[in-house]
């Protein structure tokens, strides 16, 4: 049998059903590899001897008879996940010392679903960022490298942690979050599949808040098939959220037939940006081919508006961040910094609690939301925003589904866009449209760059149609058969 | 549009934020960078334009008004700074 941390949730879920191996072998295997990874710095915190109870908890459900979708399946959390009685940081200095008394939806549905918790991914803080070089705890290194280069890399961002421990092979699967591209951008980056379903798929209960009317949560894993399975088990209805969709919940696994004959497909004009690598056009023209070789139909399709996606992005998010972070005041949770007075507390508490980035984009939305400038930037944003969201209506009138890159660039080194935020925001470009409109996407390791890196392919669905996603994502995967894996240099040598 | 250092320090005072004089200089160039990239969004025309703050387009769930969680002074200070006695303790704020 291969190194159980080589095996899929799919597999995995096959041998633990045949009593081939116990949840608490498979476990302590993928304990083992995070704890020999931990230069990677994918962890805020991890879990062994949690881990290890959880799994023969599940060993046991298993031998009374019952078992459910993800029985005894080791995950990784992101940290922005509350966890009860275990600390939630969300990659900032201003939730020291946070312990929820409470679970988020999430992952309580995994928790419910039989999966074991093997610790909590590092992420940029509050998920504001695309290389995880925001995060207190220090930036995740991507597994990969460039050929012959030992120059360490960004995993991407916001959950840079989460991909990394898949692509690492130390977790199976991992939970993200994707407020403007945060699953898909991290995984193209790390050679991982990473979905984010429709807005209101997932609950957003127990989640800690960045843009409440963009943020969704969705699953990191190593192919399309653990990808469905693992969202099935997140996805659902709860009355706790009240954005949370009360539609019925398909079994995604079942959408990957295989079969995309007489498919439309829409290949966006706009998608095509001045100073991008050719290599992410030709790795598109080959995806096209694949699709229409697949039996699909392509269609040229238009998206007038995508341009402005990423500038409304930036007065809409930050905009509710700035709500959102209000909570931070040093009173009910955290960090607190002393004052002569109320104020200062909070100023001082804020100053020291905020790293740059998050700073950046809480002044940018009060800024926005201010007095005087309300209507010519946040109200204009939301007008752009319908108008993104329309576009997007307008083309599922006469297509499936959409192909795009997932992100303009492969992996890039540490600092590379540090000094530049506009630089780091254009790593969503392709990707912040969806979260605007509210639209499932997902980012499929289609090939590799010159220099050996994973680059993604994104499939776009109308909304709540997660099954055709899957179903293209599926076809796109087997078309592309990807089988490159990063060196485990990290290990030492045995 | 660019904003100066003065819109700056304002701003940071109604984020509660505290910004260092020094700070103030490279922050406003940050955000001036920032805004005026946005400002390509005045190439559009929007004025017929609803404004859209949810993709959601049905209406919020209504609920019965009951009390359906609570009961948990300990789990609501656990995590503060300086809760003393079921309560959240903060500078004094009246003189």
């Amino acid at each position: 049998m291969a190194a159980l941390t080589d095996l899929g949730i799919a597999q995995a879920r096959d041998l633990l059903a045949k009593g081939e191996m116990s949840s608490r072998e498979l476990t302590a295997a993928h304990v083992e590899a995070m704890a020999e990874a931990s230069i990677l710095n994918a962890m805020v915190t991890e879990l062994p001897e949690h881990a290890l109870t959880m799994a023969d908890a599940s060993d046991a459900r298993r031998a009374s008879g019952t078992t459910g979708s993800l029985e005894g399946i080791p995950l990784a959390i992101k940290d922005l996940f509350c966890t009860k009685g275990i600390l939630t940081t969300a990659g900032s200095h201003i939730l020291d010392g946070f312990t929820p008394p409470y679970e988020s939806t999430v992952s309580a549905n995994l928790w419910q679903a039989g999966a074991v918790m093997l610790g909590k991914t590092n992420m940029d803080e509050f998920a504001m960022g695309s290389s995880n070089e925001t995060s207190y705890f220090g930036p995740v290194q991507n597994p990969w490298r460039r050929e012959g280069d030992n120059q360490a890399l960004v995993p991407g961002g916001s959950s840079g942690g989460s991909a990394t421990a898949v692509a690492g092979r130390f977790a199976m699967g991992a939970t993200a979050t994707d407020t403007g591209g945060s699953i898909r951008q991290p995984a193209a980056f790390t050679g991982t599949v990473g979905c984010k379903p429709t807005y209101g798929r997932c609950s957003r209960w127990g989640v800690v808040a960045f843009a409440s009317s963009l943020d969704q949560a969705g699953p990191i894993t190593r192919d399309v098939r653990d990808n469905a399975i693992m969202l099935g088990a997140m996805a659902g209805y709860d009355p706790k959220d009240s954005t949370s969709a009360d539609v019925p919940l398909p079994d995604f696994e079942a959408a990957l037939s295989g079969d995309i004959r007489g498919l439309k497909i829409g290949v966006p004009k706009e998608y095509v940006l001045d100073g991008m690598p050719g290599e992410i056009e030709v790795l598109w023209q080959q995806g096209i081919g694949w699709l229409r070789e697949a039996g699909a139909e392509i269609v040229d399709i238009s998206l007038p508006h995508t341009k402005y996606a990423l500038p409304a992005y930036y007065i809409v998010a930050p905009a509710e961040a700035s709500s959102n972070l209000a909570r931070y005041d040093g009173v009910r949770f955290g960090l607190r910094e002393e004052g002569a007075d109320l104020t200062e507390m909070y100023e001082n508490t804020r100053a020291a609690g905020f790293g740059a980035e998050v700073r950046r984009r809480v002044l940018i939305g009060t800024y926005v939301l201010s007095a005087g400038y309300y209507d010519a930037y946040y109200l204009k944003a939301q007008k752009i925003r319908r108008l993104i969201a329309q576009d997007f209506r307008d083309v599922y009138e006469t297509v499936d589904a959409i192909l795009t890159p997932s992100a303009p660039s492969a992996a890039f080194p540490f600092g590379d866009k540090a000094d530049d935020p506009i630089a780091m925001y254009l790593n969503d470009v392709f990707t912040v449209p969806a979260n605007l409109a509210g639209l499932p996407g997902i980012s499929v390791p289609a090939g590799l760059s010159a220099e050996g890196l994973p680059l993604g392919l994104q499939i776009l669905a109308p909304a709540f149609d997660e099954e055709t996603m899957f179903r293209v994502a599926g076809v796109v995967e087997e078309a592309a058969n990807f089988t490159a894996r990063p060196e485990q240099w990290w290990k030492s040598p045995s | 549009m660019s904003v100066d250092k003065a819109t700056v320090a304002r701003i940071a005072h109604l984020a509660r934020i505290g910004v260092r004089e020094e700070e103030l200089e490279p922050l406003a160039a940050e955000l001036s960078g920032i805004l005026q990239w946005i400002e390509q969004l005045n190439e559009v025309d929007t004025d017929h334009v609803p404004p859209m703050a949810s993709v959601h387009d049905q209406a919020l769930r209504w609920r019965g008004d009951v009390v359906n969680d609570g009961g948990k002074p300990e789990d609501i200070v656990a995590n503060a700074p300086d809760g003393q006695k079921g309560f959240f303790a903060v500078p004094k704020v009246i003189e």
